[in-house]
């Protein structure tokens, strides 16, 4: 039994292929299902049946360009019309709850702890449930990697959990089967296993840190010895792997301590946002600078940030230094800094430091070594291993090993070199050794290199299963495809990235009948009977030591960490073998010769193409480029002139003979002749959301250049339509992100009186921000008024945003969609500016004039959130004709939408522009599985009306009832906004304002607090901290935005204006 | 001027009143001449075949309005271009528009009137008519640019369940009270004064239907002395009503911009400076129907080159206001030293739109100066092509004023361009088309041109010279 050579994927070679020719690709003749359905679907019988069944859609079938959505709908009418016979729900009496479940409020949501994992590690999260459906995520503050906090991906699991476009059936070469009929398919197929010892039993995974899995591997391939295990994480970490190998000859994985580190240089690692722990990491990192600038003159130590690397990262953005230099050059960077530290074994060769380069090696040089104990090097992992073995050689001979770095025990089951893991199960495919596969997740016929030609060998499996959340490129081509249950159906567990355990508990039944991975493993071992819970808690009870019976378990799912489960700290010597340094920095040597670098990133929304289904990933924008809906080619100005190109374009990507289309974009502060080929587009398989959108990076990516590939860019005249949220990168001059250097605001602030007149005393130089005056703390501008202020008492709500620790990871916006039902509106509504986002973050640039960087060569960047300021003379609120936005005593800008009738003037009026208008129905009301995503204590809007940030005025009065229940304020802290919560920085205060004690008032009477457009006389009640730069003073002050606001702001005041 | 002219008086008129102007009417007509080459465009003569074709292409249009109306109130303003920061785009352009050019009627009517200017007389009707019309057009599309159009009363204070009223301090209150205000006085105002007229028509309609309809519009009007005295008082004193509204209603527009915070709207200039534009279309409107009207029907003798010229000089007085008003835009901004408004300035004029404002430059500020040459004022093509010049200077205008003050505000940011759709240029084309299609109506069934007050003016000119 082999694969039809016929069943190749007709719409695979498609790179950027239209939605079109996507849909083109359905032409009858691939497969004998397709012509039946048309056949099919031409009879009237056939197209009553969809109008019954699909109302709504049905007018399309008259409508040209309806039906493409038809053709998609057809396929789903199909499977229920085989699906109707058996699968009707028996009429049964229903009996409300005898005895209510346990906790159980109608009304009241639960929260329950678990995990998201990304990459294979775990993020613990506690999952918002209402009356049994789960409907927000946040996080876990007793878990080490989330400390409260969650990344975008995390936020956006939820509406993963109820994509209706997620496999719901068992398939069998295309057709519809059963969970029934694959295991008596395994069952055929064992006997014949275990005459061979396993021979020919081929498991493929990803990276596995489930302790409870991998022990089923362990135990399936003791039963199995010949069977091999493959892993394959298309973003895993090799480099690290090797490069901690290469200096140690050990497999250890890197815990950090950001919180103890004074000065850190990063090579090309994006600890703050894509690194396994980032969020932790994010959360240290910005401690430090939070606790120094909002108590300047104590004394507490600012961090100091240096980052190299080839395409910006949030890492770059949040940089003090930051230098774009290609990838291939880094290696010679980090043995440079190496040498001037006097490392042992680095004697300075490298390339020759001149100019800024040599004033830079300099300053980081210095402030390392005048850090000994508190300085951090680390490389990313798109870093060969020959510069991870270069960090780890200066993080020992600085002496921050068990400081701010600790080698621990690989957190991983089984540290593989994952390449070559996959490049072995594709050579044993070729021939044909490969009896039975078994792909566990992931998506290796998109994701594998292109050389290795995954798709082609794959039909020399004799039977390949296949189990994963979508009908995917591999699900095509398998034999069998098991849908996988979501993480929130699922019983599992996972480490985090310091090793910590968490069990992950499911919080409702699978809802297109998933299975995981537990059980798959369980059925090839013979025990299909086995539930994925019986698996996991014999497992862990087995481990776990407790007086009570259960009692431990039941602690640790309560909890969400599994205690005493993080990794050991290992003492590790430096000892690379001779000779191995040399060939290891050799090894991205290949392809030399070719004119342009191209670097293999992830993508910032949706990974490595795994949430390319999830509208709400597809429509973040991409923290840097701003882009949505596609992922581009990034290219520096300067590579755009030299190469004639302009954003839009369609350029040739090539590697060796691998070739890709893409449009580029140019990427300010872009090294140069160097292109990022974000990864995670281009998918030609998976669901209507994120198919044929943007091109596919890993057709050009090769196993031997996985991350920086030299290659060569073609232009083309075709243009490729590109959306972004945000065109104009300037800040025009204008006075938005005040940023301050550290030294000179703590000198002036060491000098201030605790509640003295802050703004007079500081003349131009000085940090711009001054002190807030009174409750509203509306900045340095009296507010002036024929009227009397409104006094505001009992709670006054504020927020404060600080723009040093918002490292603009787009956390918040997510969690703000999914908080507030807030729909997304697809790629074309995008281009014509109506995304709905309430919370969106500004980026700017502002450029340097430092020789090395022109305007756009290597600006600074700044992120600035921006929402509905709540201003208490709010603009919004006096042109509306029928009052539908209004102010409540607490200082809440109110948007009443069921009395809103559209005229939209409170958005032009609204010098924020935060409001959104629903110009179209973008609420889907029609698919019953999303409505059980949405939030039960937040309003669906429909369309013609006006939206906007409440302040998620739904948790307020949720704390006011808790509260007045109890007879007592509420207290600070107790109303946490769901920006404020996913942040990972904790960027975000809330609070109330006339709280002498709440920390939202302290941030308000700092120094650096200010209100935007301050002038206007809005007085919002969202102000924002300036950004404090801690350059290194030999390194040329640049321009600090602040220092120039403040002189005009001085003289701004002299005129009278 | 108290009692009727009678139709058997049939002394030809005199030559007009002295060398320093053109005629109001051109000498040689009777009452009787008058009044058969008025109402037999209504009552005898075959509608010229342009009359055909014009109402043919205004009905097709007005079917493209239905249409898109249609659409649009299924699907929802997304259909239009407009975005965040362009919440307003060609909803609100074609709006003000076409207030504006609902400007002339009233002024002609109700201000010439008191001051006595009794060139008027010709064009004061179609003039009216046309108001009415521009005024319907208006009114419709801040209905229809509503997110939930069906619930646009609830900007009318009624008294409600909900115990709620609008809400007053808006200016887009202002401007349902302004409009339906101004609409309803037009509507009287041109009502009245058709009713001689009605009964004019009646007397000498043949067919039995024109008898009941024209006989029921002029609600039993006998001619008596009695009727001609109340008739003028209440007139009067409509006029009196609809003088203050010609200020009125512009100032509220312009008050919709003022009250923002907005740079390039927040301008204490807008009010006058929105008038005096209005008055500045609405006249190009009139002469820009007048002409080919006037051609037509053969009406050379009743709407002269006189009421041309005269409408000229309008024109180009409003004119040098408005070029007042973009210089003073300009100047404030430069003189507040306010960065957003100097930007706003500069943006409009080398920002993306650049172009819709030196076009508007050249429409409103350049060609009309072209009409302080008596040589033009006299060439009749010449004064039809700057009056269409003049309309589309004046939509520029609100296309500035609106899309370039919103599309780059304060925080750069949120800026973006907006872009028309097909159904934004669908539902512009199509309320041309139901403007057009009322006017053609309106020259077919009822007198273009007051017979009863070219009667009088025959009879006055006669008695000035006897």
């Amino acid at each position: 039994m082999t694969l039809d050579p016929t069943r190749r994927d007709p719409r695979a070679p498609a790179p950027l292929a239209r939605a079109g020719e996507a849909a083109g690709g359905l032409a009858p003749g691939n497969r004998a299902y397709w012509r039946s359905l048309e056949q099919l679907a031409a009879t009237p019988e056939f197209r009553s049946f969809v109008e019954r069944e699909f109302p709504r859609h049905a007018s399309e079938w008259h409508d040209v360009s309806g039906r493409r959505n038809f053709l998609k709908l057809m396929a789903a009418s199909l499977a229920l019309a085989g699906a109707t016979g058996c699968v009707r729900e028996p009429a049964e009496t229903i009996v409300p709850y005898v005895r209510s479940p346990e906790q159980a409020v109608p009304g009241k949501p639960l929260f329950f702890a678990t995990a998201t994992t990304l990459g294979g590690y775990a993020r613990g999260v506690l999952v918002e449930s209402h009356m049994g459906r789960p409907t927000k995520i946040e996080g876990n503050g007793e878990h080490p990697a989330s400390r409260g906090a969650t990344d975008a991906f995390a936020q956006a699991s939820i509406l993963s959990l109820y994509d209706p476009d997620r496999s719901q059936t068992v398939m069998f070469r295309g057709r519809i089967d059963t969970w029934d009929r694959f295991l008596t398919t395994l069952a055929a197929e064992l006997p014949g296993l275990v005459n061979r010892q396993g021979k020919g039993l081929h498991l493929l995974t990803g990276t596995v840190t489930s302790p409870t899995l991998a022990d089923q591997i362990q135990r399936l391939l003791g039963r199995f010895p010949a069977a091999e295990w493959h892993q394959y994480e298309p973003l895993g970490p090799d480099n690290i792997r090797a490069g901690a190998r290469l200096a140690f000859d050990s497999d250890v994985d890197m815990l950090y301590h950001f919180d103890r580190a004074r000065v850190v240089l990063s090579l090309d690692a994006d600890f703050l946002a894509g690194m396994h722990g980032s969020l932790r990491y994010a959360r240290d990192f910005m401690q430090t600078r939070r606790e120094a600038a909002h108590k300047p003159g104590a004394g507490a130590p600012m961090n100091r940030l240096y980052v190299v690397e080839p395409t910006p990262s949030l890492t770059g953005a949040m940089a003090d230094h930051r230098l774009p230099l290609s990838g291939g050059r880094i290696e010679s960077m980090a043995r440079a800094v190496a040498a001037r530290l006097g490392v042992e074994g680095f004697d300075g060769a490298g390339e020759a430091a001149e100019g800024v380069w040599d004033r830079w090696l300099a300053a980081v040089a210095e402030d390392l070594s005048g850090q000994r104990g508190a300085g951090l090097i680390l490389a990313g992992e798109g870093q060969p291993p020959g510069v991870h073995a270069v960090a780890h050689a200066i993080n020992g001979a600085l002496g921050n090993v068990g400081r701010t770095v600790e080698y621990i025990e690989p957190v991983e089951a089984r540290p593989r070199d994952q390449r070559a893991s996959l490049a072995d199960l594709v050579r044993r495919m070729r021939s044909s050794e490969v009896e039975l596969l078994v792909i566990l997740g992931g998506n290796p016929v998109y994701t594998a290199p292109a050389d290795l030609e995954f798709a082609d060998n794959l039909s020399r499996v004799r039977l390949c299963i296949h189990l994963s959340d979508y009908y995917d490129e591999t699900s095509f081509l398998s034999h069998w495809h098991i849908p996988a249950a979501h993480e929130l159906e699922s019983w599992s567990d996972a480490r985090a990235h310091d090793g910590t355990a968490t069990i992950l508990q499911p919080l409702i039944a699978p809802l297109y009948g998933g299975k995981t991975a537990h059980e798959v493993v369980a059925a090839l071992s013979g025990e299909a009977q086995r539930t994925s819970f019986e698996i996991v808690e014999q497992h862990w009870q087995e481990r776990l030591e407790s007086q009570e019976p259960g009692a431990a378990w039941r602690k640790a799912l309560h909890d969400g960490i599994v205690p005493g489960t993080a990794a050991e700290v290992r003492q590790v010597q430096w000892s690379p073998a001779s000779g191995t340094m040399d060939d290891a920095l050799r090894e991205d040597q290949a392809g030399d010769g070719e004119p342009v670098e191209i670097v293999f990133r992830r993508d910032p929304t949706i990974f490595d193409g795994r949430f390319a289904n999830n509208g709400w990933l597809q429509e973040l924008p991409k923290p840097l480029t701003k882009l949505c809906w596609d992922n581009a080619a990034l290219i520096s100005q300067a590579t755009a002139q030299r190469l004639g190109v302009a954003n839009e374009d369609v350029v040739e990507l090539h590697v060796g003979k691998h070739t890709v289309d893409a449009p580029v974009w140019i990427m300010p502060g872009q090294a140069d002749d160097t292109v990022t080929v974000p990864l995670g587009y281009g998918r030609w398989r998976t669901g209507r959301v994120g198919e044929g959108l943007g091109f596919n990076g890993y057709a050009i990516r090769v196993s031997d250049q996985p991350w920086t590939a030299r290659g060569r860019l073609k232009k083309t005249r075709r243009r490729y339509p590109l959306v972004t949220t945000q065109d104009h990168w300037s800040m025009e001059g204008r006075d938005l992100v005040r940023v301050a250097a550290w030294d000179q605001y703590e000198r002036q602030a060491g000098h201030r009186q605790p509640n003295g007149d802050a703004g007079g005393g500081d003349a131009g130089g000085g940090p711009a921000a001054q002190a807030g005056h009174g409750p509203a703390a509306h900045g340095g501008h009296e507010p002036v008024s024929l009227y009397p202020e409104y006094p505001y008492e009992g709670n006054a709500w504020g927020m404060v945003i600080d723009q040093t620790a918002c490292i603009g990871c787009n956390a918040c916006v997510v969690a703000c969609q999914a908080e507030n039902n807030i729909p997304i509106v697809g790629k074309e509504q995008v281009g014509r500016g109506r995304e709905m986002h309430w919370l969106r973050i500004d980026r700017y640039y502002e450029g340097e004039g430092d020789d090395v960087a022109g305007l756009l060569g290597n600006p600074q960047t700044f992120f600035q959130p921006m929402l509905c300021m709540h201003c208490e003379k709010a603009p919004c609120e006096v042109v509306c004709p029928v009052a539908a936005t209004v102010h409540d005593h607490e200082g809440l800008n109110e948007m009443i939408y069921n009395r809103c009738v559209g005229t939209r003037y409170c958005s032009n009026n609204c010098p924020y522009k935060v409001r959104r208008f629903n110009y179209l129905q973008y609420v889907d009301e029609k698919t019953e599985v999303l409505k059980l995503l949405r939030n039960p204590d937040v309003t669906v809007r429909s369309r013609g009306v006006m939206e906007k940030c409440t302040y998620c005025v739904q948790r307020i009065s949720a704390a006011r009832i808790d509260a007045k229940k109890e007879n007592r304020a509420i207290r600070d802290g107790e109303v946490v906004t769901a920006c404020q919560a996913a942040c990972p920085t904790q960027a975000i205060v809330f609070g109330n304002i006339n709280d002498g004690t709440s920390r939202v008032r302290a941030l308000k009477e700092l120094p650096l607090n200010y209100a935007l457009l301050d002038e206007l006389g809005t007085q919002p009640r969202t102000t924002y901290l300036a950004r404090l730069v801690n350059r290194h003073p030999r390194l040329g002050a640049a321009p600090i935005a602040g220092a120039q606001r403040g002189e005009r702001d001085q003289e701004g005041e002299r005129t009278g204006t | 001027m108290s009692h009727p002219p009678s139709e058997s008086a049939g002394a030809a008129a005199q030559p007009g009143q002295g060398s320093l102007s053109a005629p109001v009417i051109e000498p040689g007509h009777t009452f009787a001449s008058v009044t058969d080459k008025i109402s037999a465009i209504v009552l005898s003569r075959q509608s010229p075949r342009s009359w055909f074709v014009g109402f043919a292409i205004s009905f097709v249009l007005l079917m493209v309005f239905l249409y898109a109306t249609g659409y649009l109130l299924a699907t929802g303003v997304g259909l239009w271009g407009n975005n965040v920061p362009v919440a307003w785009a060609f909803d609100i352009i074609n709006f003000v528009w076409w207030i504006g050019i609902g400007h002339a009627g009233t002024l002609i009517s109700a201000v010439l009137l008191l001051l006595r200017q009794e060139w008027r007389t010709s064009i004061n009707r179609f003039a009216e008519a046309m108001t009415l019309f521009a005024v319907a057009c208006a009114g419709l599309y801040p209905l229809l640019h509503l997110g939930r159009p069906w619930v646009f009363y609830w900007l009318l204070p009624y008294p409600n369940t909900m115990g709620l009223w609008p809400q007053f301090r808006s200016p887009l209150v202002w401007d349902v009270f302004a409009v339906s205000t101004y609409g309803a006085v037009s509507l009287l105002f041109w009502y009245v004064g058709l009713i001689p007229d009605m009964a004019t028509l009646r007397d000498r309609a043949r067919r039995r239907v024109a008898q009941v309809v024209y006989g029921i519009l002029a609600m039993g009007w006998r001619g008596s002395a009695v009727h001609w005295h109340r008739y003028q008082v209440a007139y009067l004193l409509l006029a009196g009503l609809a003088t203050p509204l010609v200020v009125s209603v512009h100032s509220i527009v312009g008050l919709d911009f003022a009250t923002s915070l907005l740079p390039g709207w927040h301008v204490t200039l807008f009010p006058p400076y929105f008038v005096a534009g209005a008055i500045f279309s609405g006249f190009a409107m009139v002469m820009t129907l007048a002409i080919p009207l006037r051609a037509v029907y053969g009406l050379e003798d009743f709407i002269t080159l006189r009421h041309l010229g005269n409408m000229a000089k309008v024109m180009l007085a409003t004119g040098l206001i408005v070029a007042y008003g973009y210089l003073m835009e300009a100047f404030f901004a430069w003189y507040s030293g306010n960065e957003y408004e100097w930007f706003l300035t500069i943006n409009r004029a080398l920002g993306p739109y650049a172009a819709t404002y030196w076009s508007l430059i050249v429409c409103n500020v350049a060609v009309p100066q072209l009409l302080w040459f008596r040589a033009v004022r006299r060439n009749v093509p010449l004064l039809f092509v700057i009056a269409l010049v003049v309309n589309v200077g004046m939509w520029l205008e609100r296309f500035v004023i609106i899309v370039t003050s919103l599309h780059r505000d304060f925080l750069p940011s949120s800026w973006d361009m907006y872009y028309p759709t097909v159904w934004d240029l669908a539902q512009f084309a199509g309320s041309i088309g139901l403007f057009l299609t009322l006017l053609f109506l309106f020259i077919r069934f009822l007198p273009v041109i007051a017979i009863f007050e070219l009667r009088e003016l025959v009879h006055d000119t006669e008695e000035g010279h006897a």
